[in-house]
């Protein structure tokens, strides 16, 4: 699931300051909702903003490249609660029924999805459009769904159009990601888990009284834990994870040099409702069981289209590039084909300094033809034209948990 | 003698040369600052106009001129550590010095109670 700081792109030094006085404003207005770990992010520093109708942390007293590097080394803690948990029922207290239903609506292998695993889909709308970028949970007796905040409404009213006969609510929980080599034996420290749990594999389990499920799952290419839980016991649970030597809170500019690195998409920057599956090259998560041939070919809104775009319908894609040191190509920068002049061929959708990679890293949604060529590429960043190296994705090794 | 403006900068003249740098509540609110693009010496600048980019790790904000004059020396050891602008905003993170056109137009910037009271 995308999400991150706002949109990285330029803004003057006046502007910025004005804009922080307008977050206070937006604050004390009160139009901003506010997550379970509010106060407890207020105490830890940190420095708020509002994301997706939310004020969250954009990072702490230590700073983003400290956060940054925390999850590589030892574990971060995300607060994650404005994501929204949507749990699915059907009269028949099966999860199958909500399975084949959600077929229709996201272009996964939902039916085979076993008890206790998650699966990363898309939502489309008819023209093949990302709605939103979603994880699916068999929870057993229902389907739970984690969807980006800013999506939430619109979600909850294109599932309830499309999907008759279901129950869909959304929960008051808390979310809170733990990601990082550290973070399974700092959420074990805390928590049993039943079992040996797996990337993309889901467990129930208690703390201080209090029913949660964990997932081991994430959005920063670390192992680690999403954790849903009451927000009663949120600050308790964050407390005592962070009470762990190298485990501290992180924010959502770390969060979003993380999942950039990891090479994995946000919502409204690398996606939106105008760009498709394969332009967004996410059509690793559409199976061959639903593509042209497969068992259940097509059979979701938006078929036709994505359909059309996998058999080489679709005139742009999603790469990584490098840049050189020092200057990230933010959201929005242009990329050319040749260092003066020229013609535009790309649009940068992601960028970000990259600790963990030594340079600055960026998403480049860009012609195909450029895409699987050699020829050089350019940014234009004030003016000038800095040279992009191409770089397979993810830019840091995954290193999910697939057992021992 | 230090000045300040609206937008975050501090001035020190020295003689007829003001050393320029970000106050230490803009590296604050800006977080980790990661590069820093400077004017080239000589380079005629004017009040409120734009004279460096600075990088932080969420953004890239303008900083703008805070007085009108020739570049006369920037801060080359920024290119190897930006940080510095976190760690001594007001000492080894200047950005540039100005051979500033008219002193006196020093006098319409805040002093440092003006400027303290502006952010606190």
């Amino acid at each position: 699931m995308g999400i991150a700081a706002r949109n990285g792109s330029r803004s003057n030094f006046k502007g910025w300051m004005l804009e922080i006085r307008d977050e206070k404003r937006h604050k004390l207005s009160g139009e901003e909702k506010t997550t379970c770990l509010n106060d407890f992010h207020i105490a830890h520093g940190a420095r708020m903003a509002p994301f997706a109708g939310y004020m969250m942390p954009l990072n702490y007293t230590d700073g983003p490249l400290k956060e940054h590097m925390a999850c590589r080394t030892g574990a971060a803690v995300f607060d994650v609660s404005h994501m929204a948990q949507l749990d699915i029922t059907h009269p028949s207290g099966q999860a199958a029924p909500v399975l084949a239903a959600l077929e229709g609506v996201i272009p996964a292998n939902l039916i085979d999805l076993p008890e206790y695993h998650q699966r990363y889909g898309l939502l489309l709308n008819p023209q093949g459009g990302i709605l939103d970028d979603v994880m699916v949970i068999h929870a057993g007796s229902y389907v739970r769904m984690v969807v980006n905040a800013a999506c939430a409404d619109k979600d909850i009213s294109w599932l309830a159009g499309h999907l008759t006969g279901f129950g869909i609510s959304r929960l008051q929980r808390a979310l809170v990601a733990v990601q990082g080599p550290a973070a399974a034996k700092a959420v074990a420290q805390l928590v049993s888990l039943p079992e040996e749990v797996r990337f993309l594999q889901v467990a129930v389990s208690e703390f201080d009284g209090q029913q949660i499920e964990l997932s081991r799952s994430g959005y920063t290419g670390e192992d680690g834990f999403e954790v849903s839980l009451p927000e009663i016991v949120a600050e308790g649970f964050v407390t005592r994870l962070i009470e762990n030597e190298g485990v501290q809170m992180a924010g959502l500019v770390a969060r979003d040099s993380l999942r950039l690195e990891a090479g994995l998409c946000l919502y409204g920057q690398d996606m939106d409702e105008d760009i498709s599956a394969v332009t967004a090259s996410l059509h690793w998560s559409i199976p061959k069981i639903r593509r042209k041939g497969g068992a259940r070919e097509a059979g979701f809104i938006g078929a036709d289209i994505t359909l059309a775009d996998l058999a080489g319908g679709s005139a742009e894609c999603r790469i990584g590039v490098i840049a050189p040191k020092g200057v990230p190509p933010r959201s929005g920068t242009p990329v050319f084909d040749s260092k003066a002049g020229g013609r535009q061929i790309g649009l940068v959708t992601s960028g970000s300094p990259a600790p963990s990679v030594g340079q600055p890293v960026a998403m480049v949604r860009i012609d195909r033809d450029f895409a699987n060529s050699d020829a050089p590429v350019f940014a234009e960043v004030r003016g000038r034209r800095l040279p992009l190296t191409r770089c397979d994705m993810p830019f840091v090794a995954h290193r999910f948990y697939r057992g021992s | 003698m230090e000045k300040f403006t609206q937008e975050h900068e501090w001035i020190r003249l020295e003689g007829e040369v003001a050393t320029i740098g970000i106050t230490d509540h803009a590296q604050s609110e800006l977080g980790d600052i990661v590069f820093v693009e400077l004017p080239e010496v000589g380079t005629k600048v004017t009040a409120g106009g734009e004279m460096a980019t600075v990088e932080s790790f969420k953004a890239a904000s303008s900083v703008y001129a805070p007085v009108t004059g020739e570049i006369v020396e920037i801060n080359e050891t920024l290119g190897d550590d930006p940080a510095q602008v976190n760690t001594e905003p007001m000492g080894a993170g200047w950005f540039v010095k100005i051979r500033l056109e008219d002193v006196s137009a020093l006098d319409e910037l805040m002093d440092e109670a003006a400027y303290l009271a502006l952010v606190s």
